[in-house]
């Protein structure tokens, strides 16, 4: 079977490349995935807004040739919400790294989640702060090392799947920059997803996280996302022993019809007028 | 035709400036004193279809402003003290990327928690410089109710001619008292609408750094595509590092204010034509100030006021010609000394002396002319 090449110019800023990335990173795998999956829902580039914070995965939106904001860290989607609430016509995806998302952005996330507010988050979930150096990240695993925990971390790990269903976001989901392919197809799902929907993406930085984890090459960071990625359904027999050190993948959650802020905001319209 | 006359509280005031103004979004987050430009918002807003939303902080809800502004809203956060504190960072983001905002701060004491339902003025310098980094701002001191009204519609207008965050200062005794209000009709105000680009999306840059105008900030969804980012970046908005592109940003943030200075300056002189003792005033104490002067004529001194309505960027060139006049100048606020620096800068020698009473009650009318009969030497 031959399968045609996507055109991948088609959306991208040619110009702003060479992208920041290192080689061997696994964000840009995820950006050609996300490409992908918005050419496959058939969104107008006019109609995209991509948010992001700072850090390594919020220089995404500089090269694709959507309407892009690179906003302040932590904060991508409190402009995702401001946009949303203001043009809901508007497809806004916010993509993030663990610390942006889920340090100091923790509590626009959980808010963004329990308002279950139409807005796809991608987390770009690398275990580490990989632009300022590798200082340890909330969701870098207990024992690991980083540039701040020479002696190995202590601190547990935020699970972001679970964080988000119990915030209240009504689709999650995991997936690794290994798994090109389940990606592209879950950024379709959460892109179809009428509500917040969390994707977390477990991707490597053998630069910042790796080398000091006895990963130092992008191949075996991606071993790493192979081996330890379990899908759900595969891991629902498996003892708390066997889970130890993975990480589950597939459509974790998924709740359909609940309330969105913005159909409910309109609502909210049509009772204000009349009072 | 019969005027609408209404009394109301300065917040609310500015509630009914904006919608006025034509604000399409408010994002806040509970704070005393400002709440009930919130409350009211939260009121006004969902009756004629426009957005309103309560977020988890400040940041969020300069967040949402700003999201909202890039999608074309004129939008709206009012805070205080702790809450303005924590909006320094989008301030910055506002500035940096020429977003049009209006950031309301309705004084209270300080620092930290300070005097929560208490007055001060000690923000006046933090509206200038909270952020960090270089970057003209504008900021607008009303002194009354009816006023707080109107700056606010100027406040819009001057956010969207300048692509700039505006801060309107008022502080708790303008927020929370009552006065008489001439509330105009839309028409009979000069608002300024969002408006497309008059080029086509190919020939569209977001940022104009020398040609002297300011361009356009094109709504996103209207098919004109471009990034904005907070790190330094070119006129087609993408990061840059080359020097001669980062000098140019930096003077354009500066320049695009201060070249503009008479369009953006507003001021009102009481008394001045004949004053030997000039008290520069604003926001609620000028109240006061108006009072003493008065005392004092009556005592035979001639006393008169400037009262910067646009406090930033300050009026410079008025200060510099009055002192050229009028040699001894005070200067009463309600903080430990902020914008008497500002006057001695500018006062061309003359003798400048300040009141500066902090202990949460509005500077009294005899506190100020106790103070100008000392400086008169009576």
């Amino acid at each position: 079977m031959i399968k045609t090449k996507f055109n991948y110019d088609k959306y991208l800023r040619k110009n702003t490349l060479p992208h920041i990335w290192c080689p061997g990173c696994g964000d840009g795998i995820i950006l050609k995935s996300l490409l992908r999956a918005i050419d496959k829902c058939g969104y107008s580039k006019d109609e995209i807004v991509i948010t992001s914070g700072i850090g390594c995965a919020s220089r995404l939106p500089g090269y694709v040739d959507f309407n892009t904001i690179h906003t302040t860290h932590g904060r991508a989607l409190t402009f995702a919400i401001g946009i949303k609430m203001f043009k809901p016509r508007l497809k806004v995806i916010t993509v993030s790294g663990d610390g942006d998302a889920l340090a100091i952005g923790g509590n626009h996330f959980i808010h963004a989640a329990r308002r279950n507010i139409d807005i796809t988050l991608i987390v770009f979930n690398n275990y580490t702060y990989g632009m300022t150096g590798g200082q340890y990240s909330p969701t870098q695993p207990r024992g690991s090392y980083s540039t701040t925990t020479p002696f190995g971390n202590i601190e547990p790990p935020f699970d972001v799947c679970n964080l988000a269903q119990a915030a209240g976001a009504t689709w999650v989901g995991r997936s690794t920059s290994y798994h090109a392919v389940q990606l592209e197809k879950f950024i379709v799902d959460a892109l179809n997803h009428t509500g917040f929907s969390v994707l977390d993406v477990i991707t490597n930085c053998h630069i910042s996280y790796g080398r000091r984890n006895k990963m130092k090459s992008p191949v075996e960071m991606v071993k790493y996302q192979k081996e330890k990625a379990i899908p759900a359904r595969s891991s629902q027999n498996m003892s708390p022993e066997d889970l130890a050190g993975r990480f589950k993948t597939g459509i974790l959650f998924e709740k359909k019809d609940m309330p969105e802020f913005c159909s409910e905001y309109r609502k909210e319209l049509e009772i204000a007028k009349t009072k | 035709m019969t005027k609408n006359i209404k009394l109301m509280q300065g917040n609310e005031a500015i509630a009914e400036g904006a919608v006025i103004a034509g604000c399409d979004f408010f994002a806040g987050y509970p704070i005393t004193p400002s709440s009930e430009v919130m409350e009211v918002l939260s009121n006004k807003l969902p009756k004629i279809g426009k957005a309103f939303i309560q977020m988890e902080d400040e940041i969020a809800a300069l967040g949402a402003v700003l999201g909202a502004a890039l999608g074309g809203a004129k939008a709206i956060t009012a805070s205080s003290g702790p809450g303005m504190s924590l909006k320094q960072e989008h301030i910055g983001y506002a500035s940096m990327c020429e977003i049009p905002c209006v950031i309301v701060n309705v004084m209270r004491g300080g620092p930290s928690t300070g005097l929560p339902t208490l007055p001060a003025q000690g923000d006046v310098m933090q509206a200038k410089w909270g952020t960090h980094g270089d970057h003209a701002i504008i900021a607008i001191t009303p002194s009354s109710v009816n006023e707080s009204l109107y700056e606010t519609i100027r406040a819009f207008n001057l956010a969207i001619k300048y692509r700039t965050p505006v801060l309107i200062l008022t502080d708790e005794i303008i927020g929370h008292m009552r006065e008489r209000v001439v509330v105009p009709d839309k028409n009979d105000v000069d608002i300024i609408d969002v408006k497309l680009p008059d080029v086509p999306p190919e020939k569209y840059n977001p940022y104009n750094y020398t040609s002297g105008k300011v361009t356009p900030l094109a709504p996103m969804g209207e098919g004109y595509r471009y990034h904005v980012t907070g790190l330094i970046h070119g006129e087609t908005g993408f990061p840059s590092q080359r020097t001669d592109v980062i000098q140019n940003a930096q003077n354009w943030l500066m320049d695009k204010i201060y070249k503009n200075i008479k369009d953006i300056e507003k001021f009102e002189e009481f008394q001045t034509e004949d004053a030997e003792i000039l008290i520069v005033a604003y926001g609620s104490t000028s109240r006061s100030t108006r009072q003493a002067i008065m005392m004092a004529r009556s005592a035979g001194i001639k006393a008169g006021m400037f009262r910067p309505i646009t406090i930033w960027p300050f009026p410079e060139e008025q200060i510099s010609n009055l002192s050229k006049r009028i040699r001894k100048i005070l200067v009463p606020e309600m903080n430990m000394g902020q914008i008497i620096f500002e006057v001695q800068r500018n006062a061309c020698g003359s003798q400048v002396y300040g009141l500066n009473i902090v202990n949460g009650e509005p500077i009294a009318p005899d506190q100020i002319y106790t103070k100008i009969k000392e400086i008169a030497g009576l």
